[in-house]
């Protein structure tokens, strides 16, 4: 939780990708002959909000994959950003990587370029479950991506894994996630498959009525994986995330969840400032379009009120280790949670869901697993 | 008076009454294409969603037939639902003829039957009308046999029409002016007016529906309710056409309105005889009874905030329902709130509907109860339509419940499963006709607490849609009583209490606590559900914990997306009911009355 006197943080949306993954329902097109029009695009979109926002500490290029870019592109985008904003010297410059495209000389040309956090999007290790569920890379590609990463001198490497895939049992996810503590890096993202309805996946799964793990069955992989991540050295930081120490959490993504300042760049992309909300249409045609013309790429805007900076604040706060801070939570939305809420605070602190100690409320593991349910409460 | 028509259309649910009085109106040239809003008569939303007309409607038709000469048919609309039988007759008490309007291919139905014998009670010209006879699945000639040997009447005089795409309406409009007798009645005697139906209107107060017998009445009279000797100045009469039209006076064989300075619809009763104060009638006209409601519930607010809201909304909802009583009441789990008698389950519905609808309201409604009669110890009789004021065993020497008699008209090869039904809430002496070759017609006296409990859904099932059901209320009856208690998480929750038959307690239980388990979503912990009678355990179910539900990814600065899932499952919650750390659904309580063979 922030005061909002933060280093605001910068997202660019790369919408592109070689092939859509059956399970992702991000915004991104596969048709590669629109990346040159797009990052003039961007540049463009750039030039809109110069001198809008104070020195951005984290600069996040995600997608899409962004990966499909040359480094010389990425150097051009960098640069670009860099002329309409100052970007603090220490800010942290994050790249998320399909482990099948960047070689080794590649990742060290970003390295030079600035980049000093690459995440990688492994998701398995099993070349069938990468199969299943439509990635263009297999184990070895993941493999030699997360070395050659390391040979660039990237120390600080994140990778991406899914766990819950239907009719997998927890000894086949280990043997990814085991491989994965091995090799040590930095950072790692463990998201549980969701089967959303309107995904190519989720469709097909329907269709053959395969469903996703049973509620206890997802609980025993999220706290098991919880469990053995920890033991592993690894902080469970958020919901999904873990980092090898606080320094290694991904500095950007938790700009989101504490009501940091960010500005989200290309289509389909949020920003945030101050209880406005706004993001851009999700198409690259139109983005492309107005640009040119000197239009804003904005698709719509909200300004949240207090009830929902407040809501938004307790079920990202609860999905964090880090917690509420009371007390900062009373100064930013006026809402003196221990008063009102007291009784249920101490429900969940005796059913071991949350523990409350030094003016925070903090989620313990089991209270992780369900806290989308606990701020409906 | 000899130009004048007074008549209903009745019919079983959805044999196209309403339909038809659209025809009508429309083809009397009341109102044109343009301004006709479907369903006339039908003015309430819910009416028209349910397809089920709750108030009845009187509307004056200007008709000029083929000889020549204008009639004034005044429509006497009616109530289609068992919960309504009373304002039906009413009704029909109203009028000289009814039009008998039967679906040509579902044929005679149950309320067909019972609408036919409140128009025979009350000697009125009966014209058989088929309706849908556009309908592929349409047999004339099946109906037509059904007019004769079920209904008794003459198959020769029936008449067909298709309501929908307007076939036949003329010969209709022509057997009205033909074969229904004109109204008789001396204009120059006193006054004798009966009541058939009252609605509130928000700048004239309460307007009366009537039927002048006798004598004639016009502004600026004295009148006086004969049941009740209550008096008021006549501030306006008139008749319907689609709205109100003012006339100087109405005589005797008419049909319009009163408007008379009366507050609330309450205080006008359905059925009774207004009259003149200084020149009365000798005696009121017949049939008139005060309407009981049979099944209780009491409602509360979700937020016991909304508490003076709801004690508003139901001030004004009473206003233009003279059904529906209320009084204060509170529950220990669930709060201050009021208890609420209806004239049946149907009418709950509507009045919860309505409420939430009208109002704005989130309600709960406890679970529903008959009125049951304890003999108590030292005498006194007490009569006990909340479970939470049950006397407790040690008091009671007689416990009674009400019964009714069900008449239920099916093809017979439901026949075993329908008795079976019967048996099984407790029927007794039945008795079956078979008033033409494939069709029975069953009666049986049951509980009324078992009609409400589900029989209506499961009769309906049982009989794929074919079977149909009417019941009247018929006497009290000794039986064995016991209070079914429902805990959550140990908590006793009296909203959830049923009085029930002995025999059908741990039956009861069970199942309640299997529907709760339905009901309930997953919380935090597991809660167990428990059912007792008199602190013994006799059923249980348990709710697991919810597991896991947070999703893996709230990224990308997406955060609205997921802040908006979140605002909609809130206001869910907030049809809830909190209960110690338990949140309730409103649709519980409801629940608990069914049953799961419910298919």
């Amino acid at each position: 939780m922030t005061d909002g006197t933060e280093n605001p943080g910068l997202y660019i949306h790369f919408p592109f990708c070689r092939k859509r993954c059956g399970y992702c329902d991000f915004y991104s097109i596969t048709k590669t002959s629109l990346i040159p029009g797009f990052l003039d695009a961007l540049a463009a979109e750039t030039e809109l909000y110069r001198g809008e926002f104070p020195g951005f500490d984290t600069v996040y290029l995600g997608g899409g994959t962004p990966s499909l870019l040359t480094p010389g592109q990425i150097e051009i985008l960098l640069d670009a950003i860099r002329t309409s904003f100052p970007i603090l010297l220490r800010a942290e410059i994050t790249i998320e990587v399909n482990p099948a495209d960047l070689s080794r000389d590649d990742m060290t040309r970003l390295r030079l370029a600035g980049v000093n956090r690459i995440n990688i999007g492994v998701q398995s290790f099993d070349d069938r479950e990468l199969k299943f569920l439509g990635r263009r890379h297999d184990r070895k590609q993941a493999l030699s991506a997360l070395e050659a990463a390391a040979a660039a001198g990237f120390d600080n490497i994140g990778l991406d894994l899914i766990y819950g895939l239907p009719g997998r049992t927890f000894d086949e996810w280990m043997s990814s996630l085991g491989l994965a503590i091995d090799l040590h890096p930095a950072h790692m993202s463990c998201y549980e498959l969701e089967l959303k309805p309107h995904t190519p996946l989720g469709r097909m799964c329907e269709q053959r009525g395969i469903g996703s793990h049973p509620e206890d069955l997802a609980r025993e992989f999220f706290v098991r994986t919880s469990e053995i991540m920890e033991d592993s050295g690894y902080i469970h930081y958020e919901v999904s995330n873990f980092a090898a120490g606080m320094d290694r959490a991904s500095r950007h993504n938790r700009k989101y969840w504490d009501h940091t300042p960010y500005l989200g760049l290309g289509p389909a992309a949020h920003s945030f400032r101050e209880n406005k909300r706004w993001w851009n249409h999700e198409s690259v045609h139109q983005y492309v379009r107005d640009l040119k013309r000197g239009k804003s790429p904005v698709s719509d805007s909200e300004a949240l009120v207090a009830e929902q900076l407040a809501l938004e604040a307790l079920f990202l706060g609860l999905r964090t280790r880090q917690g509420i801070d009371l007390e900062r939570f009373r100064l930013r939305y006026g809402i003196d949670l221990i008063k009102e809420k007291g009784r249920l605070l101490q429900e969940w602190s005796e059913s071991g869901l949350i523990d409350i100690a030094e003016g925070n409320v903090r989620p313990t593991r089991s209270g992780m697993a369900v806290a989308d349910a606990l701020v409906v409460l | 008076m000899q130009d004048i028509r007074n008549f209903s259309i009745i019919a079983h649910i959805d044999h196209g009454k309403s339909t038809l009085a659209d025809r009508l109106i429309m083809r009397t040239g009341v109102c044109d294409t343009r301004t006709f809003k479907d369903q006339m008569l039908d003015n309430m939303d819910i009416e028209r969603e349910r397809g089920i007309t709750i108030k009845s409607q009187a509307i004056t038709l200007p008709y000029t037939a083929r000889d020549g000469k204008t009639y004034t048919l005044n429509l006497i609309d009616t109530p289609g639902h068992v919960d309504f039988t009373y304002e039906v007759s009413r009704s029909l008490a109203s009028c000289e003829g009814v039009l008998l309007l039967i679906d040509a291919a579902q044929g005679v139905q149950a309320q067909t039957l019972a609408n036919l014998y409140l128009a025979m009670e009350h000697d009125l010209e009966i014209i058989p009308v088929i309706n849908k006879i556009d309908l592929p699945s349409a047999d004339v000639d099946r109906v037509l046999e059904q007019i004769d040997s079920e209904l008794g009447l003459d198959p020769a005089s029936h008449l067909k029409c298709s309501a929908k795409d307007g076939t036949g309406i003329d010969e209709i409009l022509e057997a009205i002016v033909e074969r229904i007798p004109p109204p008789v009645g001396e204009a120059d005697e006193p006054l004798a007016a009966l009541i058939f139906d009252a609605f509130y209107d928000a700048y004239r107060g309460t307007v009366i529906n009537c039927r002048i017998f006798h004598g004639e009445v016009k502004a600026g009279d004295t009148i006086r309710f004969m049941s009740n000797n209550s008096i008021y100045r006549v501030e306006e009469v008139g008749r319907f056409l689609l709205s109100r039209q003012k006339r100087d006076k109405l005589s005797a064989g008419e049909v319009g309105y009163i408007i008379a300075g009366v507050k609330t619809v309450s205080s006008v009763s359905i059925g009774d005889t207004i009259t003149l104060d200084e020149r009365p009638c000798e005696r009121p006209l017949p049939g008139f009874r005060k309407v009981k409601p049979v099944v209780f519930a009491s409602i509360y607010p979700i937020s016991s905030d909304d508490y003076e809201d709801l004690s508003d909304a139901l001030d004004k909802y009473k206003l233009n329902d003279a059904a529906f009583i209320y009084e204060k009441d509170s529950s220990i789990a669930l709060g201050q709130g009021f208890r609420c008698g209806f004239l049946g389950l149907l009418h709950l519905d509507i009045v919860q509907e309505r409420l939430e609808r009208e109002f704005g309201l989130n309600i709960i409604l406890s679970v529903p109860s008959v009125r049951y009669r304890f003999t108590l110890k030292d005498g006194t009789v007490l009569y006990v339509d909340n479970p939470a004021h049950y006397p407790g065993p040690m008091a009671v020497v007689k416990s009674e419940e009400p019964y009714i008699r069900a008449s239920m008209m099916l093809p017979d090869r439901y026949l075993g499963a329908v008795m079976t039904l019967c048996i099984e809430k407790r029927g007794v002496n039945s008795n079956l006709r078979y008033p033409s070759p494939g069709r029975a017609e069953l009666s049986y006296e049951m509980p009324l607490a078992e009609v409400i409990f589900d029989f209506y859904d499961r009769f309906k099932s049982v009989t794929q849609g074919y079977g149909s059901f009417d019941y009247d209320l018929i006497d009290y009856r000794p039986s064995n009583l016991v209070l079914l208690d429902i805990l959550v998480n140990g908590e006793k929750v009296d909203a959830l209490s049923q009085i029930v038959h002995r025999d059908r307690a741990r039956a009861r239980g069970v199942q309640a606590c299997e529907r709760l388990k339905e009901e309930i979503p997953r919380q935090m912990y597991k809660i167990a559900i428990q059912g007792a009678i008199g602190g013994e355990i006799i059923s249980r179910s348990t709710i697991s914990a919810f597991r896991k539900d947070v999703t893996a990814k709230c990224y990308g600065g997406d955060i609205t997306r997921k802040r908006k899932l979140l605002e909609k499952q809130k206001e869910g919650k907030k049809r809830m009911k909190m209960v110690g750390s338990v949140s309730i659904p409103q649709s519980a309580f409801l629940a608990v009355l069914r049953s799961d063979t419910d298919s």
